[in-house]
């Protein structure tokens, strides 16, 4: 277990190009659904990147995370510092299952078909305070099971849900989220959105100090909402640490110059990135630690 | 500010939530659902005010507008209750299950001067816009068949017990999937006047299709294609496209990206090249000030906020242009029932699924 001020790495490998995400081209994200329905396609790229010096996986719960983990568990001498940063829930799957089974079926789908909660929620009963704590922590733990044995020191709420409950102002989830990963997992809680500088403003509320708040930053401002001149001012002016994500903005930014960017903006602790090829996860490696601005 | 009343907290409901809660010229009033345990937790862990009753929030409370995203069945009656009380309504998709009902509704909010809209979100994806915007500037010349497809992974076994898997309560794949495909139609290549081949089949559904197909028919003799299937699971989510094909040259666009190859330049658009020319959703896409799964969802909203602060009457998505596909719903179930009696049986009895394309025929 790590403790809870660990330092995360500079360069952590992302997954969206493992299950067919990609911003820019449904046709891309098809041809790389297909190449990577080899479990091995994703192990080569991972070990790829291992080889490059990059030893954090940040994955979203996606079923087929789970070979992955069992991969990593049965060669784990080979990767004797290798980590996860999950992050929860691979949120189709539920979205698919509220459209075929409605919102209380579809939660009693993904929550263990024993014990006293199954039985309320059949029942229909309120959800009363205690009882939404328990169920955060029920979903929280389905999602974690695909982990067991691994390292998991950052553990992350996906971006459609908190910028869900962020909206809605179900506030109180977050600290839920927070203590349930800190007390049971041992790892710091990392919150992705789309909104940081709305985001960070309950955070602080609710008192979470100095989270871990991971979000698109590039030079472009893309999908950087509240715009970019304010992530500029609250990654300069607040307290928190930051992860970037769409560095490249999907392409639309040439690596050298998106890079520079995000590596000479304040405070920024690690860059997430995804890449497919070897020559590409070198480079971008490569182009961060030579541009990283070194910080006291 | 906009004070607004929500009706329907369903997956479309609560992300509406989200967003319109976010919206700083939005005064979120109170919002209604029958399902108490969702609006004692709201009310008890958001401090939102909640009704189980539509009647009664609509008298109890000061609104300017409602946004409805109850079960299809439930809109023409409310929406017609929130226009009689002087209401601006958003309204989900589809926008009625009747075409009468529509029509009537139509001349309710244009009498009384009400702004309207339905959740037509692609209408709000750069890509979409950019294709309605190329195909309507007449630089693909006479345009001649259009295409529309709408594929996901919704219903993938035998049973499901949702509205949205009832007949006559707006489920099946008609309401859900091809309503949208049907309006993207509309928008970029105008509306037919009439389908013909109608298939509608339960692959797995036993009370609704899965896959709807026809054909769609232009006054002006061009034709189109319908091709609308949830229960493909090659898709990880909806996904819709649209091609349209003139006599200089074809367009496609999905929600990433818009592909337009012309044959010659037009001078209508003289930025486009002869050849192909590709431009993506994240170029064409304007930020939105809060993100929750697509800039098109909160746009939408935005837009209907404006709307509703400069009295916007003909604006994009209004009643009269959901009106219009509803009209081609009403025509595919009409052409379908009577040329296929037995349309929405499943292909796939839950007893015994066979696989293999051999057996689906033999079977």
């Amino acid at each position: 277990m790590q403790g809870n001020h660990n330092t995360m790495d500079r360069v952590l490998f992302g997954d969206n190009q493992f299950f067919g995400v990609n911003h820019m081209s449904e046709e891309k994200a098809r041809a790389q659904q297909m190449r990577f329905q080899d479990l091995q396609a994703i192990i080569d790229v991972l070990d790829a990147a291992y080889q490059e010096g990059i030893r954090t996986f940040m994955c979203t719960t996606h079923d087929r995370v789970e070979q992955i983990c069992d991969y990593f568990r049965a060669n784990a001498s080979k990767y004797p510092d290798y980590q996860f940063y999950p992050c929860m829930p691979y949120a189709h799957k539920y979205a698919n299952a509220v459209t075929e089974h409605g919102m209380i079926d579809a939660l009693r789908k993904f929550l263990p078909d024993d014990g006293a909660v199954g039985a309320m929620l059949k029942g229909g009963m309120a959800l009363a305070n205690k009882d939404i704590e328990a169920i955060l922590q029920l979903l929280i733990d389905a999602e974690m099971k695909m982990f067991h044995g691994l390292k998991t020191p950052v553990i992350s709420m996906q971006n459609v849900i908190t910028d869900l409950l962020l909206g809605i102002g179900m506030k109180e989830a977050f600290r839920i989220f927070h203590d349930h990963v800190r007390n049971k997992y041992g790892a710091e809680a990392g919150f992705i959105t789309m909104n940081t500088p709305a985001l960070l403003d309950v955070l602080d509320e609710l008192g979470i100090e100095n989270p871990i708040i991971c979000s698109n930053i590039n030079k472009i401002g893309f999908r950087m909402c509240g715009g970019i001149e304010l992530y500029e001012k609250t990654l300069s002016t607040r307290k928190f640490r930051p992860v970037a994500m769409s560095v490249l903005a999907s392409g639309a930014i040439s690596p050298k110059e998106a890079i520079d960017y995000v590596c000479k903006l304040p405070n920024m602790e690690s860059i997430v990135f995804g890449a497919s090829g070897r020559a590409n996860i070198r480079q971008t490696k490569q182009l961060i630690d030579e541009l990283w601005v070194h910080r006291s | 500010m906009v004070r607004i009343g929500m009706i329907g907290l369903g997956k479309m409901g609560l992300s509406h939530l989200a967003i319109v809660r976010a919206h700083p010229q939005v005064q979120l009033v109170a919002a209604c659902d029958s399902t108490a345990y969702l609006t004692d937790v709201l009310s008890k862990h958001t401090g939102l005010k909640c009704y189980a009753d539509f009647d009664r929030m609509l008298a109890e409370e000061q609104l300017d507008a409602v946004l409805i995203a109850t079960p299809s069945k439930l809109h023409a009656s409310m929406v017609q209750k929130a226009l009689e009380k002087g209401l601006h309504v958003f309204c989900e998709k589809p926008f009625v299950l009747d075409v009468h009902d529509g029509e009537r509704l139509v001349a309710l909010a244009e009498a009384k001067g009400l702004v309207t809209q339905v959740g037509y979100h692609y209408r709000f994806v750069g890509a979409f816009q950019e294709a309605a915007r190329i195909v309507q500037s007449g630089a693909l010349g006479t345009v001649h068949h259009v295409r529309a497809e709408a594929y996901g992974p919704v219903v993938l076994k035998a049973k499901g017990g949702t509205w949205r898997s009832a007949k006559n309560e707006g489920g099946g794949a008609l309401y859900d999937y091809a309503c949208h495909a049907i309006d993207l139609v509309n928008y970029v290549a105008g509306t037919p006047s009439s389908v013909s081949g109608v298939v509608r089949h339960g692959v797995f559904s036993r009370d609704v299709e899965d896959e709807v197909y026809c054909s769609l028919n232009y006054a002006s003799g061009a034709s189109g294609q319908l091709c609308v299937n949830w229960s493909d699971e090659s898709f990880r989510k909806m996904s819709t496209k649209i091609s349209v094909w003139g006599t200089n040259g074809r367009i496609t666009a999905d929600r990433q990206e818009c592909q337009i190859y012309l044959r010659e330049p037009a001078a209508a658009l003289p930025e486009l090249k002869a050849g192909w020319t590709v431009r993506y959703t994240t170029d064409l896409t304007e930020e939105v000030w809060y993100y929750l799964r697509g800039e098109e969802y909160s746009a939408q909203i935005d837009y209907f906020v404006k709307s509703c602060e400069q009295k916007r009457l003909n604006g994009q998505n209004s009643f009269r242009s959901a009106l219009d596909a509803d009209r081609v719903v009403a025509m595919i179930l009409a052409e379908g029932s009577a040329a296929n009696p037995g349309a929405g049986a499943p292909l796939v009895s839950a007893a015994a699924a066979p696989k293999g394309l051999l057996s689906r025929i033999f079977g």
